[in-house]
C-alpha cells in the first residue's frame, strides 16, 4: 500500500544518490478491477446455447387425397389436456376407453413403451402416435410430448388439430 | 535472556500471477460474451433432452409469449432488405437511419403502421415502450407477410432457404402456438426448430 519514504532524511552532506525506484507496482487494485470485469461478463454471457428441436408438421395440402391408411389398431392418439394431464387409446375414438396419464418417466414414457411392444408383438411393425392438443394445454406439454417421442424412438408421429368427440371427453375427464 | 521475536511477516503479497489469470479469463470471456438477447416479454423455454444446437445463421425466430408474437431475423443485410421489403408492400419508405437502427435491434414486435415512429425513438424511450406484438389476424396478415418476405430476402442475399424457429414460453397456451404454426404451414413451411432449453437426458 501507499509507504512514506523517509530513509534519505537523515542523509546530509553525503553524495546526492540517484535514488533506485522499487519496480514492484501494487497490483491490487488492477486485480480488483480485473474481477469486476469477469464477474460482469460472465453473467451476462449467455454460456449454453438454446437447443433447436425440429418439427415436422403434415402437409396441409386439401388436394392430396392419397393419405397414408395405418391400421387403427396400430395407432395410438394421445390427447393433451389441461393441468399437464393426458389422455390416450389405441384404435378408432370411443370404441376403447381412454386412460388418462401423467408426463415423465413412470406417466406417458412407460405406457408408450409397453404400447410399442405390444403393436411390435401384435403385428411386426412400428406404431404410429397422433399428438392432439386441446385448446387447453400449454406449449411446454407440446414439447414434452415431442420430446417423449424421441426419447422412446417413435419414428412415425403427428400433430392434428383435436376433434369435438374428443373434447368431449376430456371434459368428462374434467381436463379441458 | 532476549525474548525470541517472532518475526513479523509482510501482508503485501504478489499479485502478479493473480493479475495474469485475471486478465486471461477476462479476455476470455469479452471474446466469447455474446450479449443477453433482450427478449421483449419474459420467455421461459421448456426443457427437452434434445442436443441439436441452433444454427446462428439463416435462422429467424419467432418469440412467443404473452399472447404476442415478435419476430427477430439473424443477418444485418437480410433484416434491412426485409424491411425495405415491408415498407414497399405498406407504402412506408424508411430512412437509412431507421433502417441501421432496426438492423441493430433483436425480436422486434410492432405493428407497421407504428414501427416508423418505434424506430424514431431514442434508445432509452425504445426500451421502455411497450411492443404491441405483430398481428397475427388475417385481415392485416403482418406476421405472414415478415416471414415472406425475409424469406425472399434470405434467398436473395445469402442463396440459402431460411430456416424458422419457435421460441415459445412454456406456459402459452396452446392456440396461441398454433395460429403462429398455421401461418408457417400456410407458406408450405411444415419444418421448423422449437426452441428448447437442455434438460439432463433421462436414463432409458
Amino acid at each position: 500500500m501507499a509507504e512514506l519514504d523517509t530513509s534519505s532524511k537523515d542523509n546530509k552532506g553525503g553524495k546526492v544518490r540517484s535514488k533506485k525506484a522499487s519496480t514492484r507496482v501494487d497490483l491490487t487494485a488492477m486485480v480488483d478491477l480485473a474481477f469486476l470485469l469477469i464477474t460482469f461478463f460472465m453473467l451476462t454471457t449467455t454460456l449454453n446455447k438454446p437447443q433447436a428441436m425440429d418439427l415436422a408438421m403434415p402437409d396441409k395440402d386439401e388436394k392430396k387425397t392419397d393419405q397414408l391408411a395405418v391400421a387403427a389398431s396400430r395407432t395410438m392418439t394421445i390427447l393433451l389436456g389441461s393441468n399437464d394431464k393426458i389422455e390416450w387409446y389405441i384404435g378408432e375414438p370411443g370404441k376403447s376407453a381412454p386412460t388418462v396419464d401423467n408426463f415423465g418417466k413412470n406417466g406417458i414414457r412407460k405406457t408408450l413403451l409397453d404400447n410399442i411392444a405390444k403393436v411390435k408383438a401384435a403385428s411386426g411393425k412400428d406404431m404410429f402416435v397422433i399428438i392432439k392438443p386441446s385448446d387447453k394445454s400449454v406449449y411446454k406439454n407440446m414439447v414434452n410430448i415431442l420430446d417423449e417421442m424421441a426419447i422412446t424412438n417413435i419414428q412415425s408421429y403427428g400433430i392434428v388439430d383435436i376433434s369435438e368427440p374428443e373434447v368431449a371427453e376430456l371434459k368428462k375427464q374434467g381436463l379441458y | 535472556m532476549p525474548r525470541v521475536k517472532i518475526k513479523r511477516k509482510s501482508t503485501v503479497t504478489d499479485m502478479t500471477a493473480m493479475c495474469d489469470v485475471a486478465f486471461l479469463l477476462l479476455t476470455f470471456f469479452i471474446l466469447t460474451a455474446k450479449p443477453k438477447a433482450e427478449e421483449p416479454v419474459p420467455v421461459d423455454t421448456p426443457n427437452s433432452s434434445v442436443t441439436i444446437k441452433l444454427p446462428e445463421t439463416n435462422i429467424a425466430t419467432l418469440v412467443v409469449g404473452s399472447g404476442k408474437v415478435f419476430y427477430d431475423i439473424t443477418g444485418a443485410k437480410v433484416r434491412v432488405q426485409a424491411l425495405e421489403q415491408m415498407g414497399s408492400k405498406y407504402g412506408i419508405t424508411f430512412t437509412d437511419a431507421e433502417k441501421r437502427r432496426y438492423s441493430n435491434l433483436q425480436a422486434v414486435g410492432v405493428p407497421m403502421n407504428q414501427m416508423k415512429q418505434y424506430l424514431d425513438l431514442e434508445s432509452d424511450k425504445a426500451e421502455a415502450y411497450k411492443q404491441p406484438g405483430i398481428p397475427t389476424d388475417s385481415v392485416s396478415n403482418e406476421l405472414f407477410n415478415w416471414i415472406r418476405e425475409s424469406r425472399i430476402a434470405n434467398v436473395a442475399l445469402n442463396n440459402q432457404e431460411m430456416r424458422l424457429s419457435i421460441k415459445g414460453n412454456s406456459k402459452e397456451e396452446y392456440p396461441t402456438i398454433k395460429k403462429v404454426i398455421d401461418i408457417l404451414q400456410k407458406q408450405k413451411v411444415n419444418k421448423f426448430s422449437l426452441i428448447t432449453s437442455l434438460k439432463q437426458a433421462p436414463k432409458k
